[in-house]
C-alpha cells in the first residue's frame, strides 16, 4: 500500500493555518499547514464532495466548509457525526518542499 | 359491538373554526373510519383566526392563516364545506337543514358556531366607517380605511382584539385613539402594574389611549360618515372610523331555534352534551359549569373530550379549564393566568418586564407575566396541581431559574394537544427522534398555536445530550463565553485571533470558533486588528460565496437595488467571460453570477468594477427598496434615497449574523420591510423604524422601535442600533433572536440616552473608517500568493 512520495509543493505556499488544494501523482489531496505539524486528506470531503482545504482548520482536525463535517487529521475519523473517515496521506518535508505519498483507495479498501 | 350513532351515520361539526377544525382532528386521531364533515358558513377553509390581526399589517387574505393545506381535507377524509349556512338542525332524526333548503342526515351533531362580535347600544353604529372587529371582512374593511390619508381611528375597547386592531390600524399609518371604558387596559388579563406598562408600550407607538372614557354615541350625520365620538361628560373626539371591540357574545341562535337548553352559551354536561341527545357543543359557543371560555387552550381540551363522547369512548369527563393565554402584546410577551389578583401575591418589575404570582390559600392560583416569560409552564403546572408556596417572591424567582430540565415529566407542555414533558422526552429516549420537528411530528407538541415551541426545543436538545443548558460558550472546546474573551482581548490589548489562541487557548481544539473570534477581535479593535485569513469561514476569505461543487457565487453590490445599463453590460459580460453557470436574481434585490471557480474571483471583480455586495458575509447585506415617491403614485416616502443612503452608511461592516434590511414607500410594503432585520416604512409624516423582523427558517414580524419625522433621525436611530447589536449580540444571533432577549424597552433606551447614543455612534465612526471593499483595486491582491489558486507540482 505504500506509494513513493512525490514533490508537491513548496512549504510556503501553504501558510499556517490553512490548507490548500494539490494535484499530486493524479490525485487531488489536500494539505494544511497546523501548529501541530503538516497534514494530507483526500480533496473531497466524503460527506458530499466538499473542498476541505478551504476548511476551517484547528491544531490537529479540519472542518469542511459545506456543511460542517469535521475530521481528526491524526486518524481520518469523522468527529461528532457518522460519516465515512476521511483518507489521510503521508506528508514529509524536505528542505523548503513539501513531499507527499498518495495511498490509493484500492489500497484503503484492502486494508479495511 | 356496540357502535355509536356518530359511526353509523357520520359527524356533522356545524362551524368552521378553530374549535370545528380540533374535534375534526380529534375525531380523525381516535377513529379512522367515522365520516367527518365540517360545515362553514364563512367561505374559506378553517383559519387560526388568533393570528388575524397579523393580517392588518399586509396583503394577505385569511388564506395565508389556514390551519390545515387543502390537502389535508383529502387525505384525513374529512368533508369540508364552506360558504353554506345551516338554517335548521332536528337532533331526533340528525337532519341537518343548509339556508337553499338542502337536507342531510347525520349520525350525530356538534354545534362549534363560536361567537359574534359584542355591540353596545351606542347611537351612530350604522354610520359609514363604524365598524366592529371579529373576522376577515373587518380585517378587509380596517386595512382600507385606516390606509386612506390622514386617517384618524378610534378603537373602542382595551382588550386583546382592540389593542391588536390599534396596532394593525398604526401599522397602516392611521393615527390612532384607544378609548376604553375602566382604568387600565386588558382588565381581564393584567393587574395596575401590569396594565399600566402595557399602557406605556402603545404610548411609545404613538398611540393615543383614553382610560375611564365611557363612549355615549358615534357622531355623524344620519345617513353619512362618521366624524367623532362623544364620551359621557360630553367631550368629544374627531375621528374618521370607529371600530368597536369590546368583548364576544357566543353565537347561540341556532342552538336556541333547535331548542337546546342555551343561558350565556350553550349549556353542555361534563361530556360535552348539550340537553339534546346526540348533540355536542364545543368552544365559545359553549358554557360548561356556568362558564363560556374565549381562549384556544381550552377549547382544544374540550374537544378531546367531546370526540369520546361522539365517539361512545370512555373518557376523562371534562371538568372545566384554567384560564390561561399566552400572547403577543405590542410585541411584547404576555403570559396570563388564573387570576391576576388575590388575597395575598409577590410582584418583580424589572425594565420592560413585570411578575406577579397570586396565591390563596396558601396555594398557587394565579400568575402575570409580562416582557419575561420564564417558568411558565413551571407555573402553570403549580397552578393545575394547586401547589403549596410558603414564599411567593422565592417560588417566582424560582420558575424563571428554571430550564427544561427541571420540569417534572407529568408537567404540560404544550396545552394545545396536552403532551407532557415526559411524552417529548420519550420521544427521543424510545421513539428513535432526535430533532426538534421529528419529536414535533410525532407527538403533535408545538403543532398548536405554537408558542410552546421553544420549550419543546429545549427539552429535546436537553434530552438528546445537546448541552441546552449551559450558556452560550464563544468557545465550546474551552468553555469560554464571549464576555470572558472580550474582557481578554480588552484588558491585554490582544488585536488578533492567533493572539487570543496563545493567550487563552480559543479555537486551538475544534477550531469552529474561529470566526466567532475573528468578529469579537475586529469588534473591540474597531477594525483595527491584525487579519488572519486562517480565522475566516472560506467565504471571508476569499470574499465570494461556497456552492454545494465548490465554485463560488459573486454579487455586487447595487445600492437600494439600483442598478445602470452600463452595469448591467459589465455584469453580462462578466457572466460570460467567466463561465457562469447560472444569473439569478435574488431575494434582497441583486444579480448573483453563480459557478464561478475560485481562481477567477480576483478577475471578475476587477471586470464588474462594482463593490461587493457581502453576499456570502455576517454583514451588512441588502438594502431592499421599493421605488417610493420617485415612480409610485402610492409612495409617501423617499425609499429609495433611504435605502442607498443607509446601504452607503453601513456597507462592508461585519455584524454578528447577517442583516438584511429594507425601505418602504408607503404602508402597502411592496419591499417587505416589516420582516427585515431593520425595517423602515414610510408613513405620513414620518418613517416607522421596525427591528428584528425575519422572513426565512423564522418568520418574525418586526418590532416597531419608533415612528421619526425625518430621514436623518431614521439614520441616527437605525445607526445606533446597528452598533448596540454589533457590540452586544452572541456570534451567528439574528436580531429576531437578540431584539426580544435584550427587549425592545432597553434598545429604546439606548437610543434615545443622548450620551449612550452618541458614544455608540462615535464608535460606529471610528469602526466605519477602517473597513474598506474587498473586491476594491487595492483589496483585491490576493492575501497569500496561492490563496486562489489549486497547486499542481512542477516537475522535480
Amino acid at each position: 500500500m505504500t506509494g513513493r512520495f512525490v514533490r508537491a509543493c513548496l512549504v510556503s505556499d501553504v501558510p499556517l493555518g490553512e490548507g490548500r488544494t494539490a494535484l499530486v501523482d493524479g490525485v487531488r489531496v489536500a494539505i494544511f499547514h497546523t501548529a501541530a505539524g503538516w497534514y494530507a486528506t483526500d480533496a473531497a470531503c466524503p460527506h458530499r464532495g466538499g473542498p476541505l482545504a478551504d476548511g476551517l482548520v484547528a491544531d490537529d482536525s479540519v472542518t469542511c466548509p459545506l456543511h460542517q463535517r469535521r475530521f481528526d487529521l491524526n486518524s481520518g475519523d469523522a468527529l461528532g457525526h457518522d460519516c465515512a473517515a476521511v483518507t489521510l496521506h503521508r506528508v514529509e518535508q524536505r528542505g523548503d518542499e513539501l513531499y507527499v505519498c498518495v495511498r490509493t483507495r484500492v489500497a484503503v479498501d484492502l486494508a479495511a | 359491538m356496540y357502535r355509536s350513532p356518530a359511526l353509523e351515520g357520520g359527524v356533522a361539526i356545524v362551524g368552521g373554526g378553530i374549535a370545528g377544525q380540533s374535534l375534526a382532528e380529534e375525531l380523525r386521531a381516535r377513529d379512522p373510519e367515522v365520516a367527518i364533515t365540517i360545515i362553514s358558513g364563512e367561505p374559506v377553509a378553517p383559519y387560526d383566526r388568533v393570528r388575524l390581526s397579523e393580517l392588518l399589517a399586509g396583503e394577505d387574505g385569511c388564506e395565508a392563516l389556514r390551519l390545515r393545506p387543502h390537502e389535508w381535507y383529502a387525505d384525513e377524509r374529512v368533508e369540508l364545506i364552506t360558504g353554506r349556512w345551516v338554517s335548521e338542525l332536528d337532533p331526533e332524526s340528525g337532519a341537518v337543514t343548509f339556508a337553499d333548503g338542502e337536507r342531510r342526515t347525520f349520525g350525530a351533531l356538534a354545534l362549534a358556531t363560536g361567537s359574534d362580535p359584542l355591540l353596545p347600544p351606542l347611537p351612530g353604529l350604522e354610520l359609514e366607517g363604524a365598524m366592529a372587529y371579529r373576522g376577515p371582512e373587518h380585517v378587509d374593511d380596517l386595512r382600507r380605511l385606516a390606509s386612506a390619508d390622514g386617517a384618524r381611528v378610534a378603537v373602542i375597547g382595551g382588550g386583546l382584539l382592540g389593542l391588536e386592531a390599534a396596532r394593525g390600524a398604526l401599522a397602516r399609518g392611521a393615527s390612532v385613539t384607544v378609548v376604553h371604558l375602566v382604568d387600565r387596559l386588558m382588565e381581564r388579563q393584567l393587574d395596575g402594574p401590569a396594565g399600566g406598562m402595557l399602557l406605556d408600550a402603545f404610548e411609545a407607538l404613538g398611540v393615543d389611549v383614553r382610560l375611564e372614557h365611557a363612549t355615549e354615541a358615534v357622531l355623524g350625520e344620519p345617513g353619512g360618515r362618521v366624524r367623532g365620538l362623544r364620551f359621557a361628560g360630553g367631550d368629544e373626539l374627531a375621528c374618521d372610523v370607529v371600530v368597536v371591540s369590546i368583548g364576544i357574545r357566543p353565537n347561540v341562535a341556532l342552538a336556541r331555534a333547535t331548542g337546546l337548553e342555551v343561558e350565556r352559551g350553550i349549556v353542555v354536561d361534563d361530556g360535552l352534551r348539550t340537553s339534546a341527545p346526540g348533540v355536542v357543543a364545543v368552544g365559545e359557543c359553549a358554557q360548561h359549569a356556568g362558564t363560556v371560555y374565549g381562549l384556544v387552550a381550552p377549547i382544544f381540551e374540550q374537544c378531546r373530550v367531546a370526540a369520546d363522547t361522539l365517539l361512545g369512548r370512555d373518557g376523562d369527563p371534562y371538568t372545566g379549564s384554567l384560564q390561561w393565554a399566552k400572547l403577543k402584546v405590542a410585541g411584547i410577551d404576555l403570559v396570563s393566568i388564573g387570576s391576576a389578583e388575590g388575597e395575598q401575591s409577590a410582584s418583580v418589575a424589572g425594565p420592560g418586564s413585570y411578575r406577579k404570582l397570586v396565591v390563596a390559600d396558601g396555594r398557587v392560583a394565579g400568575a402575570v407575566l409580562l416582557g419575561d416569560i420564564r417558568g411558565t409552564e413551571d407555573l402553570l403546572h403549580a397552578i393545575r396541581s394547586g401547589e403549596e408556596v410558603a414564599d411567593p417572591l422565592e417560588r417566582l424567582a424560582a420558575a424563571a431559574a428554571l430550564t427544561a430540565a427541571d420540569l417534572p415529566d407529568s408537567a404540560q407542555v404544550c396545552d394545545c394537544n396536552g403532551v407532557c414533558k415526559g411524552a417529548i422526552a420519550a420521544a427521543v429516549t424510545d421513539g428513535g427522534c432526535a430533532t426538534p420537528r421529528e419529536v414535533m411530528a410525532v407527538t403533535r407538541a408545538g403543532t398548536g398555536c405554537g408558542s410552546c415551541k421553544p420549550m419543546v426545543r429545549e427539552i429535546v436538545l436537553d434530552v438528546a445530550g445537546d448541552a441546552a443548558d449551559e450558556p452560550a460558550y464563544l468557545c465550546p472546546c474551552r468553555k469560554q463565553t464571549r464576555e470572558e474573551i472580550a474582557a481578554r482581548v480588552r484588558e491585554d490589548g490582544l488585536d488578533s485571533v492567533s493572539a487570543v489562541s496563545e493567550a487563552c487557548g480559543t479555537g486551538r481544539q475544534c477550531g469552529a470558533c474561529k470566526p466567532a473570534l475573528a468578529y469579537l477581535v475586529s469588534e473591540i479593535c474597531d477594525n483595527r486588528h491584525r487579519e488572519e485569513v486562517h480565522a475566516r469561514f472560506i467565504n471571508d476569505r476569499v470574499h465570494a460565496n461556497i456552492q454545494n461543487d465548490g465554485t463560488f457565487s459573486v454579487v455586487p453590490r447595487m445600492y437600494g437595488g439600483v442598478t445602470t445599463p452600463d452595469e448591467l453590460r459589465r455584469i453580462a459580460d462578466a457572466a460570460d467571460k467567466y463561465g457562469a453557470r447560472m444569473v439569478k436574481v435574488t431575494g434582497g434585490q441583486r444579480i448573483d453570477l453563480l459557478g464561478i471557480e475560485k481562481a477567477d474571483l480576483p478577475d471578475i471583480w476587477r471586470d464588474l468594477d462594482m463593490p461587493s455586495g457581502f453576499a456570502y458575509a455576517k454583514a451588512v447585506r441588502t438594502v431592499k427598496s421599493c421605488v417610493g415617491t420617485d415612480f409610485c403614485r402610492f409612495g409617501v416616502g423617499d425609499s429609495i434615497a433611504l435605502a442607498t443612503e443607509m446601504e452607503r452608511t453601513w456597507e462592508h461592516l461585519h455584524t454578528p449574523a447577517k442583516v438584511k434590511s429594507g425601505v418602504s414607500g408607503c404602508p402597502r410594503n411592496c419591499a417587505e420591510a416589516t420582516v427585515k432585520d431593520i425595517g423602515v416604512v414610510a408613513v405620513e409624516g414620518g418613517w416607522q423604524v421596525r427591528l428584528g423582523g425575519a422572513a426565512g427558517a423564522t418568520v418574525r414580524e418586526g418590532d416597531v422601535l419608533c415612528t421619526v419625522d425625518d430621514k436623518r433621525e431614521a439614520m441616527r436611530v437605525m445607526t445606533t442600533f446597528l452598533q448596540y447589536y454589533r457590540e452586544n449580540a452572541d456570534y451567528l444571533e439574528r436580531t429576531y433572536d437578540f431584539v426580544p432577549r435584550v427587549g425592545l424597552e432597553e434598545i429604546r433606551s439606548v437610543v434615545e440616552d443622548p450620551e449612550r447614543g452618541a458614544a455608540l455612534l462615535e464608535r460606529f465612526r471610528l469602526a466605519k473608517a477602517a473597513v474598506f471593499d474587498p473586491w476594491g483595486a487595492e483589496a483585491r491582491e490576493p492575501a497569500h500568493p496561492t490563496q486562489y489558486l489549486e497547486l499542481v507540482a512542477a516537475p522535480a
